[in-house]
């Protein structure tokens, strides 16, 4: 269970609290998003291996060995560039982070997700400033999840609309672009609104994406539990998701957007902390509204 | 296709927000610039937020944007 000291990224104040998940396949470093399974050529530090040759025990010729080589890296050449410049638009470093998660992590995650009264530290554990990847800690927000979780949605909802024999292909582009389109707005309007009130956080834009993503993960509950028992348990159970989402919103924001102070349960006066804790209520409000608007028309 | 009336509407608010004229709609409502500035140290608020966001969506459309926009809206 002891890390080797040479990594140097770790700090004091994380030692007793970073377990060992059982996984083993863990190469040791906690800050290596991502094992590296390439085989034995490593092309970066982020671990993108392409580099497997197949044939290299075929070809014993001089001449082709020289061509190999030089394609390959012309190849390794324009990776490079065209990585350089699709790094300018998307952030793919950045998006790597989001996606590290394990088994573990996805099955609490979940677990918080529809039972969130229980949890009580909701803390996102840094390390040297950067947050730690969701693989080590629960809190953190994670891609996954959510792109999983939106996938699933629009598969649920063709087959909702199957039952019901109300289904055609364009029905699922349909959907999945409505809700896309649903998602977009809920971004923006939570974007331009932490905007207008000047709050000072680390919330990136796919941190929103993200904790805006959570919500597909109760409706999926939601109409799966409405396709097997009717009306009933699809309003029961998506009150039960509307909750829980409502409460792990809450939790989740009011640590980023309100002050230390009033994070903690203190209640700090003053205008400012006022409209901020507005805030945090309309974006957690806003999440079932946007459960039962994006399924009841799949129930019937 | 809901994302192309996406784009349509985001660009058609745009363009209403940055039609508001400035001396003769905005200073009498009272959401003039020159009546807000003096706001130094912590306390911006709300409505200095959206005075500045009307006015830097103005400033921004008057350059580049223009051609953009008539662009997409002709398609």
């Amino acid at each position: 269970m002891e890390y080797p000291d040479q990594s140097g990224f770790r700090q004091r104040k994380l030692q007793p609290r970073v377990r060992m998940r059982g996984t083993g396949t863990d190469s040791g470093e906690p800050g290596q998003l991502f094992d590296d399974t390439s085989a034995g050529q490593n092309s970066g530090p982020g671990g993108k291996g392409p580099a497997v040759y197949p044939g290299q025990n075929l070809l014993s010729d001089p001449m082709s060995n020289l061509a190999m080589a030089y394609g390959s890296s012309l190849a390794s050449h324009g990776k490079e560039m065209m990585d350089k410049n699709l790094d300018r638009f998307i952030p793919i470093s950045k998006l790597k982070y989001y996606f590290a998660v394990d088994t573990v992590y996805v099955g609490k995650k979940l677990g918080l997700l529809v039972f969130p009264y229980m949890h009580e530290n909701w803390e996102v554990r840094y390390q040297q400033d950067t947050p730690v990847a969701p693989r080590f800690d629960v809190n953190a927000p994670d891609l996954y999840i959510p792109a999983m979780a939106f996938i699933t949605y629009i598969l649920v909802a063709g087959l909702a609309l199957g039952t019901q024999n109300r289904f055609s292909p364009e029905i699922l582009g349909m959907q999945a672009s409505s809700a896309l389109v649903w998602l977009i707005i809920e971004v923006l309007a939570v974007l331009l609104s932490l905007y207008l009130v000047t709050v000072n956080t680390d919330l990136t834009t796919i941190d929103l994406v993200a904790i805006s993503g959570y919500k597909y993960v109760g409706m999926i509950v939601g109409v799966l539990v409405g396709l097997l028992f009717g009306r009933t348990g699809y309003y029961l159970s998506l009150l039960w998701c509307c909750a829980s989402i409502f409460v792990f919103m809450i939790r989740t924001l009011r640590l980023k957007i309100l002050s230390e102070a009033a994070a903690e349960g203190v209640l700090v006066r003053g205008a400012k902390n006022q409209l901020r804790m507005y805030l945090t209520m309309a974006i957690a409000a806003a999440q079932p509204i946007f459960m039962y608007w994006l399924t009841f028309h799949l129930i019937r | 296709m809901a994302l192309y009336g996406l784009i349509l509407a985001a660009v058609l608010f745009t363009n209403a927000v940055a039609v508001l004229h400035e001396e003769r709609f905005l200073a009498k409502i009272g959401w003039g610039v020159d009546q807000s500035i003096g706001g130094f140290g912590e306390e911006p608020g709300v409505k200095t937020q959206l005075v500045n966001l009307i006015r830097s969506v103005r400033t921004v459309m008057r350059g580049v944007f223009i051609k953009i926009i008539y662009f997409i809206v002709s398609i």
